[in-house]
């Protein structure tokens, strides 16, 4: 990430004149400012459908699981559609923050801190799903392996169902260290230039006592590094283990090796595309377009055109494993129920979305589009939605016994929940625009001088200087 | 702690901190620390500061997890509850394999970022010595304790002449304290006796 020397010709990170306070200046001043008549609209907006989202969640709870459109056929529905897409939404997160940390791609400096909030607020709203699925939601805690007065009964070990209760849960609380521990140098700068004593105390409280010291930064760097190295493995891992909820079973359509990468990719596609929406509406309110360029913005659509096209081979690789497998279960899911049956339509949704439309991205042109990028970054998202519903309900509404094949569509409490997660994400994130340093200051002032315009500008008359004293260094050899 | 006196002065570029420590260092000041608003790399190395071994901390909170996982789930499947659960053996390792992964991340994560906040006395309320404002947002700020050796003057001066924007003295306590930010006071008393 921190490289001495970069070289004139790529492109900036940071546009405009800045040195280190401007950065502190512009990153934090929006701290400091009342929140503009968008901000509270937006916010506004977001309590509302929480609102919905908690009374249709009461609802459930209340009259209990049956208020949903679930049966003995499809016994997943929108819930676990949901929770699947929410925590693929995470991912990108993690992958910006760590993935791209151990690879020292400087980009991620941008776009980290936004990407990590997202995480957190996306693995929240995904894990509500499977937590009321339970239905009896108060005796959720027998999901928890612990010496209990019931006797000597223990949870099952074996069960992918279990492996996710561990994986999503650890992947939280490694993802927020990883998110807040980033932010304690932050807040200590907001701490640092607060007028107001309600911002001394609070961010006083928040940054944990960071003075900037010097064993401290060396400290915070290895931590920052070994936490990237534990969460690389740890973000493939959960959407494998998600992944696995679903692989070993026996259910045609959902029994396949190939689910943990082909997973594990479209969770990325579908992430970076929650972090271009998030990120362009951001940089356009907050005013930080010289943080968060361009050329960010390209190299998340880079990601997005390439995780686009692995989930585009792995359909085909399923459609043709269908095939090639002779098993006529399987042939059947695949193309008379799920490609031609009546939820066909879902399945044609996913494949337009997903596999032909990030096709666009291979020109630069379309990449370096704001609109463009914001466009599809909804259609991704809700094309990789589809992809979890078609997994889910074309495998389960045609099984083995032809008696008990079904439809299914959502009842209202079913989507109110999904819509009230979406409060939750958005109330969260505006909370986390408003209070929190969108960017990760420290970080940007880390690679300033690499690589921002200002300084780039500065060192294009030394780099043609250099290329022609070594010209003539050359020709004096031979 | 004791409260001491300081010498500080403030760099508006890293590029002039990083010789001025070496002439610190040199002239045989005492370096109490310096404050930085991003890492800069190398500077650890340039102060003499030891490498930190809080990495192979996280190695061994990683192996607890890892023996911890899997212990506990052996335990339970081969003595406390062998339930026959389809057929399957009583201690299957594949499928101990994802929890105990995830068991090692948590430990290794969990009981690093403790040690962290344990090793630089970072935690809410905790409250130290700001040397200067800026020192999180675009200063470089150098601290150099004032012993009977040498001299405030002495120091001052040299520190201006390596290049420090703004030299000043204070005397400060150099542990930390619980307090708050938006308030002078310390919440516990304790004399205040300034060393030397």
């Amino acid at each position: 990430m921190h490289l001495k020397y970069e070289s004139t010709l790529r492109e900036p990170l940071v546009d405009g004149v800045k040195d280190y306070h401007q950065v502190t200046e512009d990153i934090i001043s929006p701290i400091e400012a009342k929140p503009g008549k968008l901000w509270y609209i937006g916010f506004f907006i977001s309590l509302v459908l929480l609102g919905f989202g908690a009374f249709s969640v009461f609802w459930e709870v209340y009259f209990g699981t049956g208020v949903w459109n679930l049966n003995k056929t499809i016994g997943w529905g929108y819930d676990i559609t949901n929770f699947v897409w929410w925590v693929g939404i995470g991912h990108a997160g993690t992958l910006i923050s760590a993935i791209l940390l151990l690879f020292r791609q400087g980009w991620r400096t941008g776009v980290n801190r936004a990407a990590e909030a997202m995480t957190i607020f996306a693995v929240m709203c995904a894990g509500q799903f499977p937590i009321f699925h339970m239905g009896r939601v108060w005796m959720g805690f027998f999901i928890l392996p612990y010496p209990n007065t019931r006797g000597p009964v223990w949870v099952n070990f074996n069960s992918p169902l279990l492996w996710d209760v561990f994986a999503i849960s650890t992947y939280f609380t490694v993802s927020l260290l990883f998110w807040y521990s980033g932010l304690i140098p932050d807040f200590a700068t907001v701490r640092d230039r607060a007028k107001t004593k309600l911002r001394k105390l609070l961010y006083g409280v928040a940054s944990f006592g960071w003075t900037g010291s010097t064993k401290h930064w060396q400290r915070h760097e290895s931590l920052s590094l070994v936490l990237a190295g534990l969460s690389t493995p740890l973000v493939l891992s959960v959407h494998t283990i998600v992944s696995f909820d679903f692989a070993t079973s026996v259910i045609p359509g959902w029994h396949t090796t190939i689910f943990p990468p082909y997973f594990v990719a479209g969770a990325i596609f579908s992430g970076f595309a929650m972090v271009n929406t998030l990120l362009i509406i951001t940089r356009k309110i907050l005013g930080l377009e010289d943080y968060i360029t361009i050329g960010h913005i390209e190299a998340m659509n880079k990601v997005i055109v390439l995780t686009g096209s692995v989930v585009g081979v792995a359909y085909l690789t399923e459609l043709f494993m269908a095939w090639y497998g002779a098993v006529p279960y399987e042939f059947d899911t695949f193309y008379k129920y799920r490609a031609a049956g009546p939820l066909g339509w879902s399945y044609w949704i996913m494949m337009s979305c997903n596999v032909i439309s990030p096709q666009v991205f291979w020109f630069s042109k379309m990449r370096r589009n704001i609109m463009v990028t914001f466009v599809m970054s909804i259609i991704v998202n809700i094309g990789m939605w589809f992809e979890r519903f078609v997994i889910i309900c074309t495998s389960l509404y045609r099984d083995y016994l032809p008696s008990s094949w079904g439809y299914y569509r959502p009842s209202w409490p079913e989507v109110g929940f999904y819509v009230g997660t979406f409060g939750l994400f958005f109330t969260c994130f505006f909370l986390f625009a408003k209070y929190f340093p969108v960017i990760a200051v420290a970080e940007i002032k880390s690679v300033l001088k690499t690589t921002g315009k200002s300084y780039k500008d500065k060192m294009g008359k030394y780099e043609a200087q250099e290329v022609e004293a070594f010209a003539h260094d050359h020709a004096h050899h031979h | 702690m004791a409260v001491k006196k300081f010498v500080v002065g403030s760099f508006d570029d890293e590029a002039v901190l990083f010789p001025a420590v070496k002439k610190v260092r040199a002239a045989g000041y005492k370096l109490h620390d310096v404050y930085t608003p991003f890492p800069v790399h190398g500077l650890d190395h340039a102060m003499g500061l030891r490498e930190t071994s809080l990495h192979t901390a996280g190695f061994v909170y990683g192996i607890t997890g890892t023996t911890t996982a899997l212990s506990v789930m052996g335990w339970v499947f081969t003595t406390d509850w062998p339930m026959n659960i389809g057929g399957k053996p009583h201690f299957p390792l594949p499928a101990f394999i994802p929890i105990t992964f995830e068991l090692t991340v948590l430990f290794a994560a969990v009981g690093m970022v403790l040690t962290f906040c344990y090793l630089c006395q970072l935690a809410p309320f905790v409250k130290k010595h700001i040397f200067h404002p800026r020192q999180t947002d675009d200063l470089f700020v150098m601290a150099i304790e004032v012993t009977g050796k040498n001299g405030a003057a002495e120091l001052k001066e040299f520190l201006s002449s390596v290049g420090a924007k703004e030299v000043n003295e204070q005397t400060a306590e150099t542990g930390w304290w619980l307090g708050r930010y938006d308030q002078e006071s310390r919440l516990y008393s304790e004399p205040v006796t300034v060393k030397a």
